[in-house]
């Protein structure tokens, strides 16, 4: 048994907080070894062309120049989802986007690898650019991938449950509006590095900021055709992610390819414009939502179409396009519901998972119209929510099933603390209050590469010292995940956190944990540390128990000690329990796993969604708007998340406060954008400012003060309780944003970011007695497919669809996964 | 070319052969295998490169090694003396200042430029000194909490092995 929290719930310098604060925590680019040579990239000039030759040879005669490779040595396609293996670690035949890499330089040093790349001379020929959505639409030649759903689409998805079109032609309300939101890229402070190195007995070393070390070494055993058994990765501490560093990256094989070949350690560091060209970041999305609503202020069926531009690869985009369309029925109840979502390619760096993945562009448009309804239905917009929201141990329209939702309570708390009800519509001209709420996943319900193994592993060794080691492939990226796994453990064992040390993100050295990303570590993990130490505890327990002869049952974990509940004096160390357990049984290890439970749904899109629980999060955004000039500042934000149990509420607390940075960066000035250079420059399409001078991203001058408040109602899914709290904060805050700017000054801005330009033209529309609005005028016409028809449950579905062909299941997905798994 | 270079780091003489090219926070890294000091853009953008030179706080990655001839440089390594952490370091430990901990070199040196010019600054003070370091993962409140924690901090600092 055990007693009341000792760790968990308290505020608590992190495990690696020492490591941090002095420097000595160990980043890839931090890794000096001896003999190491270093990589730089010869990136293409072109947007979209042929790779006619390439001549290296002025190049591998510069004095210190040891390797040059291109596309040649690198014949097989890898990459992050198993459908869209369509990267190569070096462009073969042709180059889909300025900054796409054709060779690589290995040198003694940068500086000669830097200019040994530029003496070397690449032949192209220029194809057709397309540098937006309409344009990839326009035209079906030239294809930018010889794969994907048809001409530059590289995937349209269409899902239906319930008859949509009804609905909405019996509701007494229709609302039919366009949004738009432009892409934004991570921009983690530390630039992304990779070592890679032959081990003593010629096997394969890579350390990485990886978030995904599990999927690099899947990567790699395929793209080097190396068993994976061979290859180690190792993920360093990343410094900062945010989903930009979850691919599996082509400098990341270029260095490992180098490695083997010279069999000498090789570095490469991507300066910053490099990793704005790496990107894999925030999609721009046009969205159009559809939505029919009661008079009494119902929605009876919602119908949303998203266009997401893609860039040049696939990355996680085809789970990017579901999430556009996945979320929106887990916040509010939505009886009907209509999802189409079509990816194109452009010739821009690809876009991917970036924190909300997918979710926060149509959770704006979504948020934004409500606020919208409400307005036409002169209801208080946090009234209205209150109303819809979506209700307890329920299964939505499609499928994604919803356990706790502490959404109304953290909208009520927002409203509260805010003061809403006597701000809202009621402060005066250029101040407002807007509000907005959101939802994520705590972890994808399913894994990337389908089958049915765990999600996460985790090991303990206890020595006789009384320290224990856990073992665990998760990966820190600086959320605190080193800092959860040793408080679960101190906590299940009545020991300190500093008695557990935490050994992680290593692929020799840890069980599979699938990586940092969709939230998934604390709940997933988590989960797995409790079972482990669980079952040490059981272990201790049971020897302890004979040694002091008190039944098992009495006996408390706590202090560093193993005693008897009714008698707390009688007892032994922590220290004495593992030596007395393993005098019994010997050497003491357990291990711990975790799978998510099955989802309900069973149509073809159905995996993108479903979590064991999902977070769910309120905002209340003050702003001052200058209604002359548009000039926007944000002097507050209220927020409250329902976390389910903080684990660390000092971590739980940044974790929030890091989301509405981050979604105050997206609202207000963020754009990851691009421009044509003029014609004598080869009109290439050319990332505006890939520099951190000219991305403007919020300091501590754009700061507002933050009133967080963390819900916690422990969720039976979650480890003690606790649900994800690192992306779900971010939503709510762009929406939020927009709609307080129509409370400031009655213009609505559809778009993001929210500009003092964008708020000033639709403030000389609206003097001009046009709408007052900013935003994108139409939604393009898409030939979409034919939808899967998947009755919801409340009109006998059973979350297949009707109009699918019989699925072969888990089995095929399986055949898939064995393909890619195994060695050649 | 080499050439030689001779001055202060962390209290310590420095005198050693490096390339002239090189930039002061390319020697910290690599010759002199001082890697707290960090690196985001090596333009002067991010302020994760930040050290101090005769007690005023510089971005390394805009300064030539030679420009810094008899310089007294503080890196993070020298924050710590006596086997204590600086109160910087203390707070920003027990407040969550400290995320991924990238950033965190070039903002104890940036605030402890700040507590050594004015031991007791304003909110207001404090973000505008920090304004040209970018973090990505806090939301700068807990790091502004931090150094007031800090500046407040009147009692000697504790050392790693009492806190057991």
């Amino acid at each position: 048994m055990n007693t009341q929290p000792r760790v968990i719930g308290r505020p608590r310098r992190r495990v690696d907080a020492r490591a941090k604060v002095t420097g000595q925590t160990r980043f890839a680019d931090d890794i000096m070894l001896p003999r190491m040579l270093h990589c730089r990239l010869l990136r293409s000039t072109q947007p979209h062309a042929r790779i006619v030759s390439i001549d290296a040879s002025k190049a591998s005669s510069i004095d210190g120049v040891h390797l040059v490779l291109t596309g040649e040595q690198f014949p097989i396609a890898y990459g992050i989802l198993p459908v869209s293996h369509d990267e190569h670690a070096l462009c073969r035949d042709k180059v889909r986007f300025v900054g796409d890499p054709v060779a690589a330089v290995i040198a003694r040093d940068e500086v000669t690898a830097e200019r040994a790349v530029n003496v070397i001379d690449v032949t192209y020929e220029p194809l057709r650019t397309f540098a937006s959505p309409a344009e990839s639409l326009a035209h079906e030649e030239p294809r930018i991938h010889d794969y994907g759903d048809h001409g530059n689409v590289h995937k349209a998805v269409a899902l239906q449950f319930g008859d949509v079109d009804g609905a909405i032609a019996a509701a007494d309300h229709v609302f039919d509006d366009v949004f738009f939101f432009e892409g934004s890229t991570h921009l983690p402070i530390e630039q992304h590095a990779t070592v890679a190195m032959k081990d003593p007995d010629g096997k394969l070393v890579v350390y990485s900021s990886t978030q995904t070390p599990h999927y690099l070494h899947r990567a790699l055993t395929k793209a080097l055709a190396i068993p994976a058994a061979h290859i180690r990765v190792v993920a360093t501490p990343n410094g900062g992610g945010f989903g930009g560093k979850s691919d599996p990256f082509n400098h990341e094989i270029v260095v490992a390819k180098a490695a083997l070949l010279l069999d000498r350690p090789v570095k490469i560091c991507l300066n910053r414009e490099e990793v704005f060209l790496c990107h894999r970041g925030r999609h721009p999305v046009l969205m159009r939502f559809r939505t029919g609503v009661t008079g009494d202020g119902k929605i009876i069926g919602m119908d949303l179409q998203t266009l997401l531009d893609g860039g040049a690869y696939g990355s996680y985009g085809v789970a990017s396009t579901f999430y556009t369309g996945a979320l929106q029925t887990v916040t509010y109840d939505i009886p009907r519901y209509r999802f189409r979502g079509c990816r194109v390619f452009t010739n821009k760096p690809p876009c991917g998972p970036k924190r909300g993945h997918g979710t926060p562009q149509s959770r704006f448009g979504q948020e934004v119209q409500l606020d919208k309804i409400a307005e036409h239905l002169r209801v208080d917009p946090a009234e209205f929510r209150l109303r819809i929201v979506a209700p307890p141990d329920s299964v939505t329209a499609n499928y994604m099933r919803v356990g706790t939702i502490g959404l109304a309570e953290c909208i009520s708390r927002v409203v509260e603390r805010s003061q809403w009800k006597d701000k809202f519509r009621k402060l005066p001209l250029g101040r407002g209050v807007g509000l907005a709420c959101s939802s994520y996943l705590s972890g994808a319900g399913l894994p990337i590469n389908w089958n049915d193994l765990p999600h996460s592993g985790v090991q303990l060794k206890l020595d006789r010292s009384g320290g224990v080691t856990a073992f665990c492939g998760a990966t820190e990226i600086g959320q605190g995940s080193d800092d959860v796994l040793v408080a679960l453990i101190a906590e299940v064992l009545g020991i300190d956190p500093f008695d557990v040390r935490a050994v992680t993100g290593d692929t020799d050295l840890t069980p599979v944990d699938l990586g940092s990303y969709s939230s998934r570590v604390t709940l997933m993990m988590g989960n797995a540390a409790i079972q482990a130490a669980e079952r040490a505890r059981d272990i201790l327990a049971a020897a302890v128990s004979a040694r002091l002869a008190v039944p098992s049952t009495r006996l408390v974990f706590a202090d560093r000690r193993v005693f008897d509940s009714e008698h707390p004096e009688h007892g032994v160390t922590f220290q004495e329990a593992v030596c007395i357990a393993e005098a019994s049984v010997g050497t003491i290890g357990t291990t711990g796993s975790y799978t998510p439970p099955k989802s309900p749904g069973h149509y073809k899109g159905s995996g993108v969604g479903p979590t064991p629980t999902y977070s769910y999060t309120a905002a209340v955004v003050e702003v001052d708007v200058d209604p002359e000039t548009g000039w926007i500042t944000v002097p507050r934000v209220w927020i409250a998340h329902d976390i389910g149990r903080a684990l660390n509420p000092t971590l739980a607390r940044g974790q929030v406060e890091g989301s509405v940075y981050m979604g105050l960066g997206e609202a207000l000035m963020e754009e990851q954008a691009f421009r044509r250079l003029p014609p004598r420059l080869s009109q290439a399409l050319v990332h505006k400012f890939p520099s951190m001078l000219e991305y403007k991203s919020p300091t501590t001058l754009d700061m507002p003060e933050i009133f967080t408040d963390l819900i916690e109602h422990p969720d039976p899914e979650g480890p003690f309780g606790a649900k994800e709290v690192g992306q779900g904060p971010l939503l709510p805050i762009m929406p939020a944003v927009a709609n307080a700017v129509y409370d400031a000054v009655g213009v609505r801005v559809d778009q993001i970011p929210v500009t003092p330009e964008k708020i000033l033209r639709a403030l000389q529309a609206k003097a001009a007695g046009k709408p007052a609005r900013s935003g994108p005028a139409a939604f393009p016409d898409i030939a979409w497919p034919e939808p899967l028809l998947v009755a919801p449950p409340w009109e006998g579905g059973d979350g297949r669809a009707s109009n699918e062909a019989k699925r072969t299941g888990r089995k095929a997905e399986a055949g898939i996964e064995a393909k890619v798994a195994v060695p050649r | 070319m080499k050439v030689r270079l001779a001055f202060t780091v962390n209290e310590e003489t420095v005198d050693i052969l490096a390339e002239d090219y090189k930039t002061l926070l390319e020697v910290l890294r690599e010759d002199l295998g001082l890697t707290g000091t960090k690196h985001g853009c090596e333009l002067g953008e991010c302020g994760a490169c930040a050290v101090l030179a005769d007690g005023k706080p510089l971005l390394s990655c805009l300064m030539l090694a030679v420009e810094c001839e008899g310089a007294e440089i503080t890196t993070v390594e020298g924050l710590a003396a006596d086997g204590r952490l600086h109160p910087l370091q203390e707070c920003f430990a027990d407040l969550g200042a400290a995320q991924c901990g990238y950033c965190t070199p070039g903002i104890l040196i940036t605030a402890k430029a700040l507590l050594d010019h004015e031991p007791r600054p304003s909110r207001e003070r404090i973000c505008e000194a920090l304004s040209g370091n970018l973090c990505r993962c806090t939301g700068y409140l807990q790091i502004v909490e931090a150094v007031e924690a800090a500046a407040r901090q009147s009692v000697a600092p504790v050392r790693d092995e009492d806190r057991r």
